[in-house]
């Protein structure tokens, strides 16, 4: 059996291997091209990240943060990161100025009544806002090198010999499939709703109108009978002239048969 | 046929994690097998392959065969498709939403200083690590989202209380 060795030295200890030695250092006289300091910026996941790298690059503890100095170097770098032309989210802009807020603060004299009241460090959100962020920062790592599927590990199955298990469909008659369509209309007409629609003609307000018409002359059937308002405005002047002449306000008079019916008013 | 046999077989051509329930339904009535000779069974064949390239292992869904991780540097060799390496944007948006779902978009952008684009949460949801899990009830009733069961199963967990409590790096040094 053939040992084979995978190389799993820690990466993070070697810069760089050069002719088979590992260089643990980058040399001092090393060129760094313009291009790489562009990657290196974009490579901050923000301004909490960038402040957290400069904080943790000069080994200065977090809670004890020199805020003068930090901040000149968050502005040297976002002044740098906009010369480079990079796109410079509003966030970084929020933070410098939260930094130079920090800073004008503990700047400022106070009275000795209002330094009672307001005790609090000026930079303890900043601090709790970095340490949540280093926090989570952390435990990204952390979930990262978690053996994971499909990366570290895979799962292990064996054909169980019985093919693709396809499903057998069930097969359909169309008779079925017809009978299952009658079946949905049926029940849709039962379940269809009973509209009340609002009736667009009255019979009351045609009985008011054709009365009105009658005042000065007698008028032929006919002339209550509007094309435009087709079957149900010819049922609705009919039940009101039916009504209006029940109701003895109006007589009905036919001269001969087929002719014309006339409508007069009933003067009281 | 031995039931430990039987169980074997199905875990390797199941090809997904399967639970206890699961495994006991595949038996009838009358083979009556209890839950307690199932998972004598299971621990079985996990000490048959302790010395194997494959492992018995139990995560968040049940019990799955895999191979061990130190064969994946060969393993990944048969596909021409590195696996995909997460950006720190998207595991630092997981690492909040792992450590304190149910969360708002804006919970995760509060704690990073940054927006969160959509194409992260959406990455997340694609591979079924993170779902979203209703709205949070406070002014325009944003989205909340949480991890998964197949978050856990895919990292080989049994419950989100294995992931190692929230430290500081200050902690961590003085450790």
């Amino acid at each position: 059996m053939a040992s084979v060795e995978a190389s799993n030295l820690p990466e993070y200890s070697r810069v760089a291997t050069v002719g088979g030695e590992p260089y643990e250092k980058v040399p001092h006289d090393l060129y760094i091209p313009p291009d790489a300091l562009e990657v290196f910026l974009e490579s901050f996941e923000g301004p909490l990240d960038l402040l957290l790298y400069l904080i943790r690059h000069q080994n200065l503890s977090i809670i004890d943060i020199p805020v003068l100095k930090i901040t000149q170097q968050y502005i040297e770098y976002i002044t740098l990161m906009q010369h480079l032309k990079l796109e410079l989210a509003a966030e970084y802009l929020v933070m410098a100025a939260m930094l130079a807020e920090i800073k004008s603060n503990v700047l400022l004299p106070r009275e000795a009544k209002e330094q009672a009241a307001a005790e609090e460090d000026p930079r303890a959100e900043l601090i709790r806002r970095l340490q949540e962020y280093e926090q989570f920062k952390l435990a990204a790592d952390s979930i990262d090198q978690y053996p994971r599927i499909g990366r570290d590990n895979y799962q292990a199955t064996v054909d169980a010999g019985i093919g693709d298990l396809q499903k057998t469909l069930p097969t359909l008659e169309l008779s079925s499939l017809t009978e299952a369509f009658e079946e949905v209309l049926k029940r849709i007409g039962r379940d269809s709703h009973h509209m009340v629609k609002r009736e667009k003609l009255s019979v009351r307000d045609r009985m008011a109108s054709i009365l009105k018409s009658l005042d000065d002359k007698p008028r032929v059937f006919s002339y209550f009978c509007n094309v435009h308002e087709g079957r149900q405005g010819v049922v609705v002047s009919f039940l009101a002239i039916l009504e209006l002449s029940k109701d003895g306000l109006i007589e009905l008079v036919q001269i001969d048969t087929y002719t014309g019916i006339w409508l007069k008013a009933i003067v009281a | 046929m031995n039931s430990k046999d039987i169980i074997e077989a199905v875990l390797f051509a199941v090809n997904k994690p399967i639970s206890l329930k699961e495994i006991s339904d595949i038996f009838l009535d009358e083979e009556s097998l209890t839950v307690s000779q199932i998972q004598t069974d299971l621990s079985q064949i996990e000490q048959d392959y302790v010395n194997k390239p494959v492992e018995l292992i139990q995560v968040a869904s049940g019990y799955r065969f895999q191979v061990r991780a130190k064969y994946s540097p060969w393993i990944r060799r048969l596909w021409q498709e590195k696996p995909v390496k997460y950006s720190k944007a998207l595991l630092e948006t997981l690492a909040v939403i792992v450590y304190q779902q149910p969360v708002t978009r804006a919970e995760i952008e509060k704690v990073r200083g940054v927006s969160v684009s959509t194409s992260i949460i959406r990455t997340l949801e694609e591979r079924s690590w993170v779902v979203a899990c209703g709205y949070k009830e406070v002014p325009g009733r944003p989205m909340q989202y949480k991890t998964t069961k197949a978050f856990l199963n895919d990292l080989n967990l049994n419950n989100l209380a294995e992931l190692p409590p929230l430290a500081s790096l200050d902690e961590w040094l003085s450790i």
